[in-house]
């Protein structure tokens, strides 16, 4: 007995076995920088200093000043205010556009790459097709097909975009399934559910959850494209592609109405890059 | 003799492809809101005409024969008609690819040499101030939104210096040209931080692979190995690369054209969204998807031929 527990005992004290959380700083600079954005949004009525939506005939096009930092638009609507409240759509649109396409892609995934076979060739084939597409090109046709709007965006990603959850998964299963100890838990007599929940799920998930930052940013680009062409977020609510949109017509006279929004996607786009970046170095993950 | 075995599976394997989007542009024709005999005919066509199409596209049959109608329609070239511009969509298509393909070469220029540049540069003086300074551009630029970048390119160069047409394709080709340039400048942006991105992390992965430690160890000249050993085998994924590349363009061009004016496939393709012009969506799905096809076809033929290795 005593024979056994000194044998194990390096196993057991050994830290190396168990995930260090050795964050790095990009790690550190994009979370602290998606938890300001997460702020802005949550706080945009107290932080905005005018009222996004409410047009004022009096101040239209009016360039950045101390009373109104951004400059005003054709309405007379605070630039700055609307950034503020865009916030909101923008971050929520790159989140919640990604969380299906993430748990059908790795549903998807685990189940092709475990039971490989039959059910693994036509998933692939499927995915063959979903790759051949362009994809905002699929992106489009569904949104002309369910019309306009943010849900029906939200379910052309659940059809679109979980393609590369389930390649990313399936490439880690295919690996873990010729593992010991996979097979262990096999001969054990565990449940497939049981083994690919608890064995090789945990151990599969770690790239994709690394492109869930890329897919966010993707996601927050695609999306403010189609509000820019009317496809996406309906007006008034404050977006910042709609406000790039609203300002073309005037970006020789007055260029801060769709600059600044712009710059407002850049930098949230760049905090999860960061944040993505950060987390691939962290995992060991080849982005 | 192996090579033309696999050219043939290649080709085999698009045939399924083929289907699978013959079948999803074919569902996409049948959940369209609305009859579609009314939305091609208007409605205030009269019963015979109705009916005459309904015989035509097989409407009133089951839908595998639908769907075989469909196809043989396709085949036949009868992609339908628009219904904002009174013409037939494959008409429109054919008249409207050239500004697209302008753009596609615009902007496969204006992205591939100047990502070989940054690549090789940074590549060269891993972790230095000029590699900092190219990774710090490509995190960003990822980011960057294409049609918003555009805008801010007519800001800079049309409406501020004034050196170059904001909108339109001009008549010549040299107008042509001269129109494309920002629009190839975006593509160019926006394509870069990718393919910089991939470049630098395969050139800086080939400079440790064995075959260029055992140069180093013989002594050859680092410049020497970097030309002979490391560049030309971290081009080769790079032209694997490519397929995506077009397809990336093509996806930028879409975006782009309306911002530019540029009266190609792209603009055409989000006005029939905007318009509800579904016959020309539904023909110019399919004219991308297979543009894509072909470019990562092509690009696996010609890997299929360059690269030594596969036998």
């Amino acid at each position: 007995m005593s024979e056994h527990t000194e044998l194990l005992k390096p196993l057991i004290s050994d830290k190396s076995s168990r995930v260090r959380l050795s964050i790095t700083p990009l790690t550190i600079i994009g979370l602290s920088l998606i938890f300001v954005w997460i702020l802005i949004a949550i706080f945009a009525t107290q932080l905005a200093p005018y009222d996004p939506i409410a047009t004022n005939t009096e101040a239209k096009l009016q360039p950045m000043s101390s009373a109104h930092w951004l400059g005003t638009d054709i309405l007379g609507r605070d630039v700055f205010s609307q950034i503020i409240h865009g916030t909101r759509v923008d971050l929520s649109m790159g989140i919640i556009g990604v969380i299906s396409p993430f748990i059908i892609g790795i549903i998807i995934g685990v189940i092709s790459g475990y039971f490989g076979g039959f059910i693994d060739s036509l998933l692939m084939r499927l995915l063959d097709i979903a790759l051949a597409f362009p994809f905002i090109v699929l992106v489009l046709s569904i949104i002309s097909v369910l019309g306009p709007g943010l849900i029906n965006y939200y379910i052309a990603l659940a059809i679109v975009s979980w393609v590369p959850y389930a390649r990313l998964v399936r490439a880690e299963v295919l690996v873990l399934r010729k593992t010991e100890f996979i097979d262990a838990a096999r001969v054990l007599g565990f449940s497939h559910l049981h083994i690919i929940t608890r064995h090789v799920l945990p151990n599969a998930i770690t790239p994709a959850i690394v492109f869930v930052m890329t897919d966010i940013v993707l996601t927050i680009l695609l999306g403010s494209s189609l509000s820019f062409f009317g496809l996406g977020v309906q007006p008034p609510t404050p977006e910042w592609g709609r406000m790039i949109r609203e300002g073309q017509t005037f970006i020789g006279t007055a260029w801060w109405v769709s600059i600044f929004p712009g710059i407002a996607i850049v930098l949230l786009a760049l905090s999860f890059s960061l944040l993505g970046d950060g987390l691939a170095k962290q995992l060991r993950v080849r982005s | 003799m192996k090579k033309l075995k696999l050219l043939a599976l290649r080709f085999i394997q698009m045939i399924p492809v083929l289907i699978g989007i013959s079948i999803i542009a074919f569902v996409l024709t049948k959940v369209s809101p609305g009859d579609p005999v009314r939305i091609i005919l208007g409605p205030r066509a009269t019963a015979e005409a109705q009916a005459a199409l309904r015989l035509k596209y097989g409407l009133d049959e089951p839908l595998l024969t639908q769907y075989i109608f469909y196809i043989r329609n396709l085949l036949q070239g009868d992609w339908g008609s628009s219904m904002t511009f009174r013409t037939t969509v494959l008409d429109l298509i054919v008249k409207r690819y050239t500004p697209t393909l302008y753009l596609l070469i615009g902007g496969l220029i204006s992205s591939i040499l100047p990502s070989l540049i940054l690549g090789i540069i940074s590549s060269l003086k891993q972790d230095k101030f000029i590699d900092q300074l190219v990774r710090i551009f490509y995190t960003i630029g990822l980011g960057l939104p294409s049609y918003w970048l555009g805008l801010t390119l007519i800001l800079i160069f049309a409406v501020k210096l004034g050196v170059l047409p904001a909108t339109g394709f001009g008549n010549t080709v040299g107008g042509h040209v001269r129109h494309i340039i920002l629009p190839s400048m975006t593509i160019g942006i926006a394509m870069t931080p990718i393919l910089v991105r991939n470049l630098r992390a395969t050139l800086l992965e080939k400079k440790e692979a064995d075959f260029v430690i055992a140069s180093r160890s013989r002594g050859i000249p680092e410049n020497y190995i970097f030309r002979r050993h490391v560049l030309p085998n971290s081009l080769l994924p790079s032209i694997n690369l490519l397929g995506i590349v077009v397809v990336y363009i093509l996806a930028i061009s879409i975006v782009i054209e309306p911002i530019f004016a540029i009266p190609g496939l792209g603009q055409l393709f989000i006005n029939s969204i905007i318009g509800r012009d579904y016959l020309v969506t539904q023909g110019l799905t399919l004219v991308f998807t297979v543009i894509a096809m072909i470019a990562t076809l092509s690009v696996d033929l010609i890997t299929l031929f360059i690269d030594p290795r596969i036998e």
